[in-house]
């Protein structure tokens, strides 16, 4: 182990921590994947703290690098484009598989989108 | 210390995209495998990085960048393809 007092083995150490944390946000979305009932909670454990887990692996690297002595304008790019798409496929799948009748949990009580749908589709004929 | 904290963290990695995959395999409907593979691609994009920091190379950030758009892009066509069933609408 090499000396804690030099700065930049410390932010060095911080970027690897913030990657492990980001790993372990990636994990605990894996088990909602497994655990939960339905496809819409599975979306809903899936793509946000997947998101954020990414978030934190990438910054992390992305410091890690500064720490290097390497600015990357392609990963501050990489960070930018996941952080924006990765809602926006979960919203669309999560679209398509409410359209394409994907039932709910059998414990669900409540389904708004439903009566909505039905104005929709009588307003288009 | 650096390298230890590394491996840890892949284990982690490995965890979770071993569950992924077995959402892909057994998911009741076809929108839990889709959002099953776009969580494999999330997931691939940290692998990358967290090679990129293992190795202290800086030439794997076009490959996060590459697949995080081709990931994308392969999961909007897929829900088209559910939602509509054709993935480019042709206009009469």
């Amino acid at each position: 182990m090499s000396d804690v007092n030099n700065p930049i083995e410390v932010v060095e150490l911080l970027a690897v921590i913030s990657i492990l944390v980001g790993t372990i946000f990636s994990f605990l979305s894996a088990v909602g994947l497994i655990r939960l009932p339905d496809v819409y909670s599975r979306a809903h454990a899936a793509s946000k703290s997947s998101t954020m887990g990414v978030l934190f692996i990438l910054v992390g690297t992305f410091l890690f690098f500064i720490m290097e002595g390497t600015f990357s304008i392609r990963l501050f790019l990489g960070i930018f484009f996941v952080f924006l798409t990765a809602p926006i496929s979960a919203h669309v799948i999560m679209r398509s598989a409410y359209r394409s009748k994907v039932p709910l949990a059998p414990q669900s009580v409540q389904d708004d989108l439903k009566g909505i749908i039905e104005i929709e589709g009588e307003r288009e004929q | 210390m650096i390298k230890a904290i590394l491996i840890i963290s892949l284990g982690f990695l490995t965890f979770a995209i071993f569950a992924t995959i077995y959402r892909l395999v057994k998911g009741p409907s076809a929108s839990d495998r889709v959002q099953a593979l776009d969580v494999l691609g999330i997931n691939i994009i940290s692998g990358v990085a967290i090679f990129s920091v293992f190795l202290r190379n800086t030439g794997f950030f076009e490959v996060i960048l590459l697949i995080g758009i081709l990931s994308f892009v392969g999961t909007i066509a897929f829900a088209r393809f559910i939602e509509r069933g054709v993935v480019i609408e042709r206009r009469k």
